[in-house]
């Protein structure tokens, strides 16, 4: 490995199994002090549990951890907060029954007493204030009260502050998949800031450009292997995506045939409360993007439509299945199996005399499991014990696989691979030239040019109505941060 | 954030609000009971019940329900209107043994991932068992210390008054003020993320069920101490009534959302609305018990309406 100093954080031989499967199968792997290493692969490369394993939070089956050289036995979370490894985990660690500023506390065991409180509040409001201008978050809001978005901002915050333990290591893994390109910038400038600094950063991201523009070095993995490794100088995107064994593919093609408004209106909507006067109008076969900035009402008014279509108010009252991104809150149902949590959507249709017939029930997850590629041994393990990504795969499944006619999606690629993007964009294009109609909110601008419509909203109202090849970058960007007229 | 404000506002003042509501329901009723005298008797039997529902709450702050605390109640009433009284160190050392198994209860819960309803479910005829073992008919006799304590008449305001207040903000600096309290609680709403930070579950669990077999004990004493004589079955209405408390004072099952200052709050309405309230409004003492349920039952329902997360 380069870069590995005397000082450096060093795991070698890792391995580790859940079961059947192989997670990790002997990997090296060393970080220095003001080093950037980014680190990629598919879902289930095994890019997730090598972090948890380095944080504390998984053990190892074999290996060795060291830190400035020296072997650390009886590796734990402790540990590794104390040789000042930290993490910034995929799944959200904040408890959102606690205020900002309690989390803070209990992320530092060093904040007691009665004035802990008010100095837990400053620390976060100051590094707030340092990584992410313009937040908009105090310390006294309750966790569950905020946006996604801005919780992410409170965790990789959070992850930065110092009190009595050392801090040498963050673990970013996948820090901007909940975040804007606003917020994803900001975080990266000072992932900078603080290598200069003398930090090690670790940073995990499917955002190819994002890691290919900020780290020094780049560490490919794929099914539980070191497959490439060295300075980001010697990669480029096409390297990147051969090593992760992936396919080539042009980024954002374009839906073939543009049918713009021709099929028969499916939904209607107008954003709710400061609204304005423009309408987002959706017709059969289109795929329809919701841009702008995160929290600028575009799933409100997802949840807006799904509410009419569910209580048959809407235009026409058709059925809509809802692709949640926010999966831990308002996705999975955690304690059900791959295959339940596939059906739930269409049990209607897989009734036979009345009661769900489980082989129909088995051979529909089934079939979800080959055209998703979901990886799992087994559909009826948990949900759970499938990588992130792979667990939206299963939320994109039972929703396609329902019934309706019109699919939401609430920025549902958080967390997913490049390879399963595009298997997920192709199967998109085709439900929508069979006649589904698509609303598609997403915070990555590569995405809305799978659209045939975008609208972009900002401050709770459409602002834009861009069709085809209106669609670009700079041009979403420029209205995200106007006012409305 | 400036929207979001006035909605908690009001979601955390909503069970002081609804304590008002009785009180005033009362002074309007009758008069007569808003003074020293009135108060002292409405509210006799207010600090068992806000020290049980302070216990329930600590179990509920980890996303936990206690079943047994009734009962653990009774039993530790007939152990203070016997063994306290006649040999007092025996019965202080019963009463501490019985806020360890407590702990170890919790500890049950953790190691061995059991729903704790039904473990606090068994615990609970446990408790029972033993409280019949030990007073088999009503009787025995309250420490002479307790009955002057809980039967004192401190100036301006009236010991129950004076008592809740103080549990109030004790419990309030412990569990809202304190780091560990923050722990405490961010146990019953992200486990997981409690133990990514290095804390030991096993303890959080059971520090949770000590303090609430602490504040049990604490009720039975206050309880037996104003009944004079104990009874095994004295605290079998507790169990539920201290989860309603916890639910009126803005608690929540899940999630490990609480409020110290809420349940002694819930503790006080609960109590007022059980007798006094339906006393004054003429209801026959035959339908006083499903009238309570039906008020119990309206005020969460005006909660609900008040607590429901806004769409992020």
């Amino acid at each position: 490995m380069t870069a590995a100093g005397s000082d450096s954080v060093s795991l070698s031989g890792i391995e580790k199994r859940y079961g059947a499967a192989r997670a990790l199968d002997g990997v090296d792997f060393a970080i220095g002090r003001g080093e950037r290493v980014g680190l990629i692969g598919h879902n289930g490369a095994g890019k997730s549990t090598l972090m948890q394993i380095l944080a504390g939070a998984v053990t190892a089956d074999a290996g060795r951890i060291s830190v400035a050289d020296e072997a650390l036995d009886d590796y734990s979370s402790r540990r590794a907060r104390q040789h000042g490894i930290r993490c910034v985990f995929q799944e959200l660690s904040l408890c959102p029954n606690l205020t900002v500023a309690e989390n803070v506390r209990i992320f530092h065991p060093a904040l007691r007493g009665f004035g802990g409180q008010k100095k837990a509040a400053r620390l976060i409001g100051e590094m707030l204030d340092g990584i992410f201008p313009g937040h908009g978050i105090s310390p006294g809001d309750l966790v569950r009260d905020l946006a996604i978005g801005k919780r992410q901002m409170v965790e990789v915050a959070r992850a930065f502050t110092v009190v009595a333990e050392p801090l040498r290591l963050v673990i970013l893994d996948e820090p901007t998949s909940s975040l804007d390109a606003q917020a994803s910038a900001q975080l990266l400038t000072h992932m900078r800031r603080a290598a200069d600094a003398g930090l090690g950063l670790i940073l995990i991201s499917h955002v190819l450009a994002e890691v290919l523009g900020h780290v020094d070095r780049i560490v490919v993995m794929r099914d539980g292997k070191v497959a490439a490794a060295g300075p980001v100088q010697d990669f480029d995107r096409r390297k990147l995506v051969r090593a992760m064994g992936g396919e080539e593919m042009p980024p954002g093609q374009r839906s073939s045939g543009q049918r713009l408004r021709e099929g028969a209106v499916c939904v209607k909507a107008r954003p709710g409360r400061r609204g304005g006067a423009k309408e987002l109008v959706a017709h059969q076969g289109e795929i329809v993007g919701l841009a702008g900035l995160a929290g600028h009402g575009q799933t409100a008014l997802l949840r807006q439509v799904f509410e009419a279509s569910s209580h048959g108010t809407t235009f026409r009252s058709r059925p809509a299945a809802f692709v949640a991104g926010d999966r831990q809150t308002d996705g999975v149902f955690p304690r059900w199996s791959i295959a339940e949590n596939i059906t739930i959507r269409s049990l209607k249709n897989l009734r036979r005399g009345g009661l769900v017939s489980p082989g129909r029930e088995k051979a529909l997850a089934a079939s979800w499991k080959d055209r998703m590629r979901i990886r799992t041994p087994e559909m009826k393990n948990s949900i759970l014990s499938l990588s992130g990504g792979n667990q939206q795969k299963a939320l994109f499944a039972r929703a396609l696989a329902s019934e309706a006619p019109i699919i939401l999606m609430d920025d549902p690629m958080r967390g997913v691979d490049i390879a399963t993007r595009q298997d997920v964009y192709a199967l998109i294009r085709s439900e929508a030239a069979a006649g589904r109609c698509f609303l598609w909110y997403t915070t990555e601008t590569d995405e809305l040019l799978h659209c045939d419509h975008v609208y972009v909203f900002h401050a709770g109202a459409i602002v834009a109505d861009l069709a085809g090849a209106d669609v670009s970058e700079e041009k979403i960007i420029h209205l995200s941060f106007q006012e409305p007229a | 954030m400036t929207a979001r404000a006035p909605v908690r506002l009001l979601r955390s003042l909503l069970p002081a609000f609804s304590l008002a509501l009785v009180v005033a329901a009362i002074a309007w009723l009758n008069p007569r009971a808003m003074s020293y005298f009135g108060f002292n008797l409405m509210l006799s039997l207010a600090l068992p019940i806000a020290l049980a529902t302070v216990a329930q709450m600590f179990v509920i702050a980890g996303s936990e329900l206690d079943l047994s605390i009734g009962s653990f109640i009774s039993f530790c009433g007939c152990v203070v209107a016997t063994w306290l009284d006649q040999s007092p160190l025996l019965g202080a050392a019963i009463l501490l043994g019985g806020v360890l198994v407590y702990a170890g209860v919790g500890a049950l819960i953790h190691l061995r991932n059991l729903p704790s309803i039904v473990v606090t479910l068994g615990m609970s005829f446990v408790w029972q068992g033993l409280a019949i073992l030990v007073l088999p008919r009503p009787g025995g006799a309250a420490p002479d210390w307790l009955q002057t304590l809980m039967s004192s008449k401190p100036p301006f305001l009236p010991l129950p008054v004076i008592g809740s207040l103080l549990l109030a903000l004790v419990c309030h600096l412990l569990l809202m003020r304190t780091g560990y309290g923050a722990v405490l609680r961010g146990a019953g709403g992200n486990a997981t993320a409690i133990g990514r930070t290095g804390w030991s579950l096993l303890k959080v669990k059971m520090a949770l069920f000590a303090l609430a077999g602490l504040f049990g004990v604490l009720s039975s004493l206050a309880l037996i101490g104003i009944s004079t004589s104990a009874d095994p079955n004295i605290g079998s209405n507790y169990s539920l009534l201290s989860i309603a408390g916890v639910i009126l004072g803005g608690g929540e099952f899940v999630g490990g959302v609480v409020s110290p200052v809420g349940a002694v709050i819930g503790g006080l309405t609960l109590t007022l609305a059980a007798s006094p309230l339906l006393t004054f409004l003429h209801i026959p003492p035959d339908w006083q018990i499903g009238a309570n349920g039906a008020l119990l039952i309206l005020v969460l329902a005006a909660r609900a309406r008040f607590s429901r997360p806004e769409a992020a």
